[in-house]
């Protein structure tokens, strides 16, 4: 009998952990499959990956809508330019009526080939700001969820694989992290790395671009992950499956990657959406307070922070921005409750009973 | 008892440690970033640079510049803004009451809000008055906060001031001493604002617990018995099914923050988060340390009052 099938046999009946539903190495890819059939089953569930799927895609063809749609560049101001409104050409920012005051950019047109939205206080067309700050904000959102979860998977796999000593001081210091609200954390480490970029090791991160709101916002949520990851890396290691591998002679490495890490695995693909959820929103919030995405790069949070100021007389630009992070964390929450159900046999036990 | 709340001491004493080395790393030894350059914020004067090499004795090994940095936040309180020349901690101490006001609205809101919202969905299992406050609930809880600060505005002070809401006053604040009629009047909608996101997260807590409690035996007997049914609610299912929701509150100060900062930025209330808001946006670093190191270490000693109150209602809890 291989090693897998023995793990295999040796699962026990339901989990008292709640998320692991791949138990054993052999069972895998088995119990993947059958909680991705769970998901296809689950209209919300495929709603929501549609809705998901729509933005992205729509997100993805930023500069296919700019040059053939909109004809525009969305990021140098265009304070002189002039657009078509109702077949008639008008400048992008005129004087405001009646007062003789300031300047209001033109408002919302709903034709796609004329400023869709209307333009932000530098003439730029909002519509094709959103696309584009939508990938900003998506990408964001999901590389600094997968790296948190990843940072958070390593570190817990060592702590609950450890054990002893090094178990308890990693568990309480991440627990004395998460005792310091993170959002204050997040603005400390944004306005000190502000000026000056952050330099760790090899690793430069210049203060424009995506890359210090990802490092930021990866890190500051590592002890959320950590803390249920480690409490499942523990379970399993009770587990028989993985106590048959022991009595086997297995390895640590063994032990490690091929019997605690499959299994574990489940536990964190439920994390990630719900982890994008979460990153969104701080990167939204962050870059409102200035101290996320750095001009000339625009995401939602920015074209919001633009929008503000203009609220009363031309609302889309900051509407428009707040609908799109809005739908797309319901969408990331909705599937994230989706795909924990499925890889959770016990949510589907307890469905039955009732 | 007595050693629950030893333990809890000593916990929270190493935590406000941690917290406050934390701090201290973030300034002054981020390996690649100048301190002298991140405090002095954008183009500093020879001066100011000398005045910040001196104040944190930058000079000094590092354990006696962290001791000098505790002393200038908590004994001698006397750091000053390099780019607006005023001391920091009577900001901080004006500020204040600003935040608490908005919190302390907040915190009753979302509790009466979502105590009658999850009954009524936990009650109401599957039903449509289930669903639609369950996605109430979903889109409360994936909104940005500042965005629906910025929404309440324009429509309380856009096209709708000078008729439905037209008792709502300009952006702003007024103490409640002074005047707290206007004082209500002025934070009734951030209040709203600010719960909001909560109401979301703890309506669904309390249903979740609601309809898991529903299902145990002794329950069940209480039906059987002939109890009337708001009787069994009263006294057998809300009396357990508030203790995750109980529980939760305690947890969750350290989460309010981000909704705080954004609200008062968005409501131009003049609390912490403004300071701390404003201060991010000049780079006035002086300000955001001990905005963040006060706001930090008042979090976690609230945490450890709750969390002492918690085990005194609950013995379970000591044991833990």
């Amino acid at each position: 009998m291989t090693r897998a099938e023995l793990s295999a046999k040796a699962l026990p009946p339901g989990g008292p952990d709640g998320a692991g539903a791949a138990r054993g190495a052999g069972g895998h890819g088995t119990a993947l499959h059958r909680a991705a059939r769970r998901l296809r089953v689950n209209p919300v569930a495929m709603a929501s990956l549609l809705l998901l799927a729509l933005i992205v895609a729509l997100c993805l063809s930023a500069p296919l809508y700019a040059r053939y749609v909109a004809h525009t560049d969305p990021f140098p101001s265009n304070l002189a330019g002039t657009t078509i409104v109702g077949g008639k050409r008008v400048p992008v920012i005129q004087a405001t009526q009646g007062t003789g005051l300031g300047e209001t950019p033109v408002g919302p047109t709903w034709d796609p080939r004329h400023y869709l939205l209307g333009a932000d206080s530098q003439g730029r067309d909002v519509a094709a700001r959103l696309l584009y700050g939508g990938r900003t904000s998506l990408a964001i959102g999901a590389s600094s969820a997968i790296i948190c979860c990843t940072i958070a998977t390593i570190l817990a796999l060592a702590s609950g694989f450890l054990g002893g000593v090094a178990d308890a001081g990693l568990s309480r210091l991440m627990d004395i992290v998460w005792a310091f609200p993170v959002f204050l954390l997040a603005i400390l480490i944004s306005t000190v790395s502000l000026t000056q970029g952050l330099h760790l090791g090899p690793l430069s991160i210049s203060t424009t671009g995506m890359g210090l709101p990802i490092v930021i916002i990866s890190l500051i949520y590592v002890p959320y992950v950590f803390r249920p990851i480690r409490g499942q890396v523990l379970a399993i290691r009770e587990k028989e499956f993985v106590k048959a591998a022991i009595l086997q002679g297995a390895s640590s490495r063994w032990l490690l990657f091929s019997e605690i890490l499959p299994n574990v695995l489940a536990s964190v693909i439920v994390f990630v959406p719900l982890m994008v959820a979460i990153t969104i929103l701080t990167e939204s919030g962050l870059s409102f307070l200035g101290i996320g995405v750095q001009p000339p790069g625009a995401s939602w949070g920015t074209i919001f922070a633009d929008g503000e100021s203009l609220i009363y007389t031309r609302p889309w630009v900051a509407i428009a921005p707040g609908i799109m992070i809005t739908l797309t964390v319901i969408s990331l929450n909705l599937l994230g409750d989706a795909v924990r159900d499925a890889l959770d046999p016990r949510a589907l036990d307890s469905g039955r009973q009732r | 008892m007595p050693s629950f709340i030893a333990r809890r001491l000593l916990w929270t004493a190493l935590t406000l440690f941690v917290i406050s080395v934390m701090v201290f790393v973030i300034f002054f030894s981020i390996p690649g970033i100048d301190p002298v350059v991140a405090l002095a914020g954008r183009n500093p004067a020879p001066a100011t640079v000398a005045a910040i090499r001196s104040t944190f004795g930058l000079n000094l090994p590092l354990p006696e510049q962290y001791l000098l940095m505790m002393k200038h936040i908590f004994l001698t309180r006397d750091l000053v803004s390099y780019t607006t020349g005023l001391r920091v901690l009577p900001q901080v101490t004006a500020a204040a009451p600003v935040t608490l006001s908005l919190v302390g609205g907040a915190v009753v809101i979302w509790v009466t809000v979502s105590l009658m919202a999850g009954l009524v969905a936990g009650v109401n299992r599957g039903r449509p008055a289930d669903r639609i406050l369950m996605i109430v609930g979903m889109v409360a809880i994936s909104t940005p906060v500042f965005w629906l600060g910025s929404m309440a505005n324009l429509i309380t002070q856009g096209g709708l001031h000078h008729t439905v809401f037209g008792w709502v006053p300009p952006p702003g604040y007024v103490s409640p001493a002074s005047d707290p009629l206007l004082w209500v009047r002025q934070m009734v909608i951030p209040w709203l604002v600010l719960a909001f996101g909560f109401i979301g997260i703890y309506s669904r807590v309390l249903r979740a617990s609601i309809i898991e409690i529903q299902e145990e035996d002794y329950v069940r007997t209480a039906r059987a018995k002939g109890l009337t049914e708001p009787r069994v609610l009263a006294r057998h299912v809300m009396r357990l099914s508030l203790i995750p929701f109980v529980s939760l509150l305690g947890l969750d100060f350290g989460s309010l923050v981000g909704g705080v900062v954004l609200v008062e930025v968005v409501f131009g209330l003049p609390g912490l988060g403004m300071l701390a808001f404003q201060a991010a946006s000049g780079l006035d670093l002086p300000v955001i340390m001990v905005t963040v190191i006060y706001g930090a270490f008042f979090i976690v000693l609230s945490n450890m009052v709750v969390d002492i109150a918690y085990a005194w209602l609950d013995p379970r809890i000591r044991r833990k």
